[in-house]
């Protein structure tokens, strides 16, 4: 690979501290040189994730989210790709590793869970070899062993007569079935950070509570650490202990998912939030969409790469937004929760201009302030 | 399954009578009388009177309609003729019945058993040849993809397709066999006779056969092979930490490979209908020397009719096997 590597061999050698977090990010940035310049996919990433507790990565295509989780496993076209920064899974730095040792941790101690399991399970093979197949790299064990764990992790994802669905083709499962498939897969070889890239995506809607369900069950069984992908922020609020909003290969804010989907301080959160269709929702609450498109990241916009779609840039004294890219810091609501935003009262901005917008039921109707209840949470309480 | 291929035959035999029918008709047509007045002008100049050319003609049959013609060859074909008249003599002709030769005076069945074995062997060396030759350059191919080796690969084998096949084979012979002497004999030896000098004296057609067209069958594995490492589930298999070779060689190629073989059951079925120049050039006795042969004064009508039905029968046949394999090599494909 190709890379500014980053010499640690201090961390390299030193044994993983079960108390560090399981995998730490550390200004990660993913790059592909093309024809027309280069692609700024992921620009300087950080964060951690710690056993146990689940990190949602949210943030509409093309904002780098699958790009980043896929440099955790190195699955990146090494010849294509510039990667810089530094991944640490267990302790280890895997930035510049050889291709050799990355198999190593590829489906074993790091698993990925795709989206849109009938295209990412092989068409030709039965969901049991494929199983088989993933448990025997990492194993030494018989064709007939692998099988017999193929059968026990289809049971253990809820797959009704594994013992005669072993044998099936990924295209004689229905959809969720095929995502359980997929899951009982990545977790053969009891991973410790599992990855899950828009795990419900194609699913509709009942078969995706399932498949959290599941995901969270088997979380707390083997206490490992999940990252989940998701542009839906009602997966991140079911299952994520934190989360990062990204936009443009920028992480542009991070913290407790209470705190985050509560008091967002970024627009474009606030964005997302207003884009989320509640059934069960105020029927005059409006379904806002974010204006514009995703910006391009061969040629990403001056400063804050969101203020060509902005509502709130003229907020802003100085044309900041335009000339100054904005740091990722913490705003009004404490040091656990930073964003990347010039806006110097956007928690004033959001309860009187978003908020009764996009929710009018969290607002009383008669004050017109926030009620308290809904609109409270204590940003350091993770 | 069983019902598809019931239908598949039924419609299998419907084209082949259709085929036999159009060919019966078009040369029975076109060459009218000739073959009478061919034979009647061999007796010797003044012995060819009116009279005995419309005896000839009664006795070969060309004074009845084109479908009493047809039938009686349809009929022969299952149920054998007796007192065939051809060429001034009268033949007994055992089913399957396909007439008798003029070129040998034999019956046509008995020439095709003796020229089959040639042609067959042939196309079995050869497409063997092209199909893991052709396979393996696509997939290391699309494995070094972008680099000079595959850009080499890839112009080679533009070239190669460019040049016409006939003189491939022919420069060939030339110059490997004749002046060089690297292959001294180009013909089919009987190959339950002496299977290493039927080997030695197949090679160079089979190179020929097999270096030419596995051009085209190395870049079309190229392409789906590039195609497929596109595929989501070759992603999956990285991330499950196959070694490289393993998904490029058991994902990619597994996926890859299927319309490949598709195209091969087709060109494979052509190859058994006989390959003109590859048997002209070299010398071999199978059938399209043989349908070659045929097609020259005096017309053989019998040869000309049976390689017709032969071709159709093994390329209708080849069809209905590939349809057949098919769901066999795609599990999502179901022939109920």
């Amino acid at each position: 690979m190709s890379t500014d590597i980053h010499e640690r061999p201090d961390n390299m050698a030193a044994p993983a501290n079960p108390d560090d977090p399981f995998l730490v990010v550390e200004n990660l940035s993913v790059r592909f040189p093309t024809h027309d310049g280069l692609v700024q996919a992921v620009t300087d990433l950080s964060y951690t994730v710690e056993r146990g507790k689940t990190l949602g990565i949210v943030g509409e295509s093309g904002s780098g989210k699958s790009v980043s989780s896929m440099a955790v496993l190195g699955l990146h076209d090494a010849k294509s790709t510039r990667l810089s920064g530094s991944i640490r899974v267990d302790g280890e730095e895997i930035i510049g590793r050889s291709e050799e040792k990355m198999r190593k941790i590829r489906g074993n101690s790091v698993a990925m869970i795709f989206q849109d399991a009938l295209t990412a399970l092989h068409p030709f093979y039965t969901i049991g070899d494929q199983i088989s197949e993933g448990y025997r790299i990492h194993h030494r064990v018989s064709k007939s062993e692998a099988k017999k764990r193929s059968i026990e992790m289809l049971e253990r994802v809820g797959i009704p007569q594994p013992n005669r669905r072993v044998d099936d083709y990924p295209h004689q499962f229905s959809g969720g079935m095929r995502q359980r498939a997929m899951i009982a897969m990545a977790l053969v070889n009891d991973p410790q950070l599992l990855i899950a890239d828009e795990p419900t995506t194609a699913l509709d809607v009942t078969v995706q509570a399932q498949i959290l369900d599941l995901l969270q069950d088997l979380q707390r069984e083997f206490n490992s650490a999940v990252i989940i992908i998701t542009h839906d922020l009602g997966v991140v609020a079911e299952l994520a202990d934190t989360t990062m909003v990204m936009y443009a290969g920028r992480a542009v804010e991070y913290g407790a998912t209470r705190e985050i989907l509560t008091h967002p301080e970024m627009p474009y959160s606030w964005g997302l939030m207003g884009s989320i269709p509640d059934v069960s929702a105020d029927a005059d609450a409006r379904l806002v969409p974010i204006p514009g498109n995703p910006p391009s990241l061969l040629n990403p916009p001056s400063g804050c790469a969101f203020h060509p779609r902005c509502p709130h840039v003229d907020k802003v004294p100085g044309n900041l937004c335009r000339t100054t890219l904005p740091d990722l810091v913490p705003g009004e609501r404490g040091v656990n929760h930073v964003k990347r935003c010039h806006l110097p009262n956007p928690g004033e901005i959001y309860a009187e201009e978003v908020l009764p917008e996009i929710a009018p039921d969290l607002v009383d109707p008669e004050t017109g302030e926030l009620i308290p209840e809904l609109a409270e949470v204590d940003p350091d309480a993770v | 399954m069983t019902g598809f291929i019931v239908r598949r035959v039924l419609s299998s035999i419907v084209v082949i009578i259709l085929t036999s029918m159009f060919v019966f008709t078009l040369f029975f047509k076109g060459l009218g009388d000739s073959p009478a007045r061919n034979y009647c002008e061999k007796l010797g100049p003044g012995k060819c009177s009116t009279a005995k050319l419309d005896s000839i003609k009664h006795q070969m049959g060309f004074d009845k309609s084109l479908a009493y013609n047809y039938t009686t060859w349809a009929k022969g074909v299952f149920a054998g003729r007796h007192n065939v008249y051809s060429d001034g003599k009268s033949y007994e002709c055992p089913a399957p019945c396909l007439g008798i030769s003029i070129m040998t005076g034999d019956t046509v069945t008995n020439d095709l058993k003796q020229k089959y074995p040639a042609t067959m062997t042939l196309a079995i060396g050869g497409s063997a040849m092209y199909l893991v030759l052709g396979v393996l350059l696509g997939a290391l191919a699309a494995k070094y993809r972008g680099t000079t080796a595959d850009r080499l690969l890839v112009g080679s084998t533009l070239i190669v397709s460019s040049i016409p096949y006939y003189l491939v084979a022919l420069l060939a012979w030339i110059y490997l066999s004749l002046q060089m002497g690297l292959f001294p004999n180009t013909s089919y030896y009987p190959i339950t006779d002496n299977p290493a000098k039927t080997f030695a004296w197949m090679l160079l057609p089979w190179l020929v056969l097999g270096l030419t067209n596995c051009t085209s069958y190395a870049r079309y594995t190229r392409g789906q092979m590039v195609e497929t490492l596109s595929e989501d589930y070759i992603r999956t298999a990285k991330a499950k930490g196959l070694r490289t070779n393993r998904v490029l060689f058991k994902h990619a190629l597994r996926a890859a490979i299927v319309p490949v073989i598709t195209i091969f059951g087709l060109d494979f079925a052509t190859l058994l209908a006989g390959t003109i120049f590859t048997e002209q050039i070299f010398g071999i006795d199978g059938i399209g020397r043989w349908g070659l042969q045929a097609l020259q004064t005096p017309m053989d009508l019998n040869v000309i009719s049976a390689v017709v039905l032969i071709s159709s029968f093994i390329v209708v046949l080849a069809n209905l096997l590939v349809d057949i394999f098919y769901s066999f090599l795609d599990p999502r494909v179901s022939i109920a």
